[in-house]
């Protein structure tokens, strides 16, 4: 009997297309970038890099990263634990509300930050009497990414968490451990791969996020561009070979990403077959 | 250590809602427990009686509503689970993956405040020296995936035992293994109580385990305790009803008595000292003899429906117009050759014993000797 797929020509086939379309959609848009950005000459890239408001916007880009990654991972933590750990009114609720971000264009995440916190907006009118800038500002783009990438942590742990139920902390606690210790020398070795993929999945949108950011950042040049936003205003000044060079920064970025991605699925796998 | 338990009770679900009933579950109706220092005393019960959750409240891993529970003359009601110095076995073991065993066994004495924990040598000592006591001194650097169900259980024992606890609580400490392993794991507990003498509470839903490992059980069901009794006392003597259903395969016999006869269809059997009316009577499979003639005292007529003749007494399934569902009885296997019984054969059924609990004591009553 032949299973589907079992004959060699279709399976050739299909392999082939598989690999076709990879590197149609995936691998020559990634080799266009890098082809555009050095299209003339590595010279001129360096002299794009090192463009005044370009490196502003590479340090306002790690900047957010740096502020939303720790947040995020500490909120996720917390969230997942509330969650798995404890029977509440309104927790289902709260594992829904967890979602949102998701659900929710950014621009409409942005949007609905620039009417809080605007000139305008329901909070902007107290702010500005107080001389506290949040719109338009690096503030904004932090509060912004901060909602956009806090389901990651929480959505990683969650299932995780559910499925390793609170047993071996049970445990821990019967053999007088503290809240702490139970925490530190049980619950983070158990969520640890999964906890390190949601903080790289995290800094990867917060570096990336285009949408929400755009709305809340008003495009100020060296003050208010994080690198997305430099590619478009680079691309619309019909300065391809620059948008192109900075595009080159992010994807090498998302590169590095996906190898420690990678890396920790293969430490992963490898663990799970040496016990 | 001895245990007090008095008034403990539990209810489950949205308390002080202004409803009335919906939606909460009572787990326990109060309950009175003494426990001696050094006993071994066995919860047992089917799923859902509270007997997991009466231990985990004296574990502290549950709160109970309200009633007091001391180790000794330790009012330790309000006392933190971490400093109730309990070791504690869960039913899946729960160790910790990531640890091997040494590090679980460890694990209570290097969680210990910097102040009060003995030095790495001592610890290293103490460790070895349990995993030698559950024989697994070769397996300190495997990790708890690496081992079997039993081997598990046993770190685990090592690692409740491992800061001396003055009460063992286990939750259906053999439940997950098989039967073979069960066997061996009970009696080698058995031992390990008698050598340690430390005070324990274990619960399980198998009457078997319960009847062999205990000192006393303690027989549950709908957050009640049914009655609490050595494991001798419990069969020979059941409290009610329950006790006497739950503890084994039970036959029932229901008919209408007249002048100390009780009648159903064309079977009948004397009932010496019952009032006439309506009656059902319970009998164990072994309280039944088998005969190819009726007795004046018992005209029980059945056929035989199955046989199984494995083990130290022959099963047999009865069947019989008067009886609403089949009867069970097991019978030497020299009766068994004696009667040459087969599928379909027809005999007479002889209780030796039966048993009523509609009265505010059980009574047992033995319609085959002439009073």
């Amino acid at each position: 009997m032949i299973r589907i797929g079992d004959a060699p020509r279709v399976r050739r086939l299909l392999i082939g297309v598989a690999l076709a379309l990879t590197a149609l959609f995936l691998l020559l848009p990634l080799v266009a970038i890098f082809a555009q950005a050095l299209m003339s000459g590595i010279d001129v890239y360096w002299q794009n890099l090192s463009d005044a408001y370009t490196l502003a916007a590479i340090g306002l880009t790690l900047l957010v990263a740096v502020i939303t990654v720790p947040v995020n991972l500490v909120f996720g933590v917390f969230l997942a634990w509330l969650v798995t750990r404890f029977e509440f009114p309104g927790r289902r609720l709260l594992q829904t509300l967890i979602d949102i971000p998701f659900a929710v264009s950014p621009v409409v995440a942005g949007l609905v930050y620039l009417l809080l916190y605007g000139r305008n907006g329901w909070l902007g009118g107290w702010l500005d009497a107080n001389d506290i800038q949040i719109m338009f500002a690096w503030p904004g783009i932090v509060l912004v990414t901060l909602f956009v990438t806090c389901p990651f942590v929480a959505r990683e742990l969650i299932p995780l968490m559910q499925a390793q139920g609170s047993r071996e902390e049970e445990a821990a606690v019967t053999l007088g451990a503290s809240g702490w210790t139970i925490f530190r020398r049980v619950t983070l070795p158990n969520i640890r791969h999964a906890l390190l993929y949601g903080v790289i999945l995290t800094n990867a949108r917060a570096v990336g996020e285009f949408g929400a950011v755009s709305v809340v950042a008003g495009a100020i040049r060296g003050e208010t561009n994080t690198l997305p936003l430099q590619v478009e205003q680079l691309y619309q000044d019909y300065n391809t070979v620059g948008a192109f060079t900075s595009a080159s920064l992010l994807a090498l970025l998302a590169l590095l990403t996906l190898a420690a991605k990678a890396a920790l699925e293969w430490r992963a796998a490898r663990r799970e077959t040496a016990t | 250590m001895s245990i007090r338990i008095s008034q403990i009770d539990k209810t489950y679900g949205n308390k002080g809602h202004g409803r009335k009933d919906d939606g909460r579950t009572r787990a326990l109706e109060p309950i009175d427990l003494d426990i001696q220092d050094g006993e071994l005393i066995g919860l047992l019960g089917p799923s859902g009686s509270g007997k997991t959750t009466l231990l985990r409240i004296v574990a502290g891993l549950e709160q109970a509503d309200g009633g007091s529970i001391h180790f000794g003359e330790r009012d330790v009601t309000h006392v933190h689970v971490r400093d109730r110095r309990i070791g504690f076995v869960f039913q899946h073991y729960a160790l910790f993956r990531h640890m091997n065993v040494f590090d679980n066994v460890a694990f209570g004495l290097t969680a210990m405040p910097r102040a009060q924990r003995p030095s790495s040598g001592e610890i290293r000592n103490r460790v070895m020296q349990l995993l030698e006591m559950v024989r697994l001194q070769d397996f300190a650097e495997r990790f708890p995936a690496q081992l079997s169900g039993g081997q598990q259980q046993r770190v685990s024992l090592a690692r409740a035992l491992a800061l001396k606890p003055d009460v063992l609580l286990l939750d259906e400490p053999f439940g997950a293994l098989d039967a073979k392993v069960r066997q061996e794991l009970r009696r080698w507990l058995r031992h390990l109580h008698e050598e340690l003498h430390f005070t324990s509470l274990f619960v399980t839903h198998d009457q078997e385990e319960a009847l062999e490992l205990s000192d006393r059980v303690v027989v549950m069901s709908n957050g009640r305790v049914e009655q609490i009794a050595t494991p001798d006392t419990l069969y020979r003597q059941p409290a009610n009803r329950f006790v006497f259903e739950f503890l084994g395969d039970v036959n029932r016999l229901e008919g209408d008595i007249e002048e100390e006869v009780l009648t159903c269809g064309n079977a009948r059997v004397a009932v010496p000292g019952v009032e006439n009316g309506r009656q059902e009577l319970l009998l164990r499979p072994h309280e039944i003899r088998l005969d190819e003639q009726p007795s004046p005292r018992a005209h029980l007529p059945v056929s035989v429906t199955a046989v199984v003749p494995v083990g130290a007494e022959v099963r047999i399934e009865l069947e019989a117009d008067w009886l609403g569902e089949p009867w069970l009885a097991t019978i030497s296997h020299a009766d068994f050759e004696r009667l040459a019984i087969t599928r379909g054969k027809r005999l007479y059924a002889q209780p030796s014993r039966l048993h009523r609990f509609d009265t505010t004591r059980p009574q047992t009553l033995a319609p085959l000797s002439v009073s």
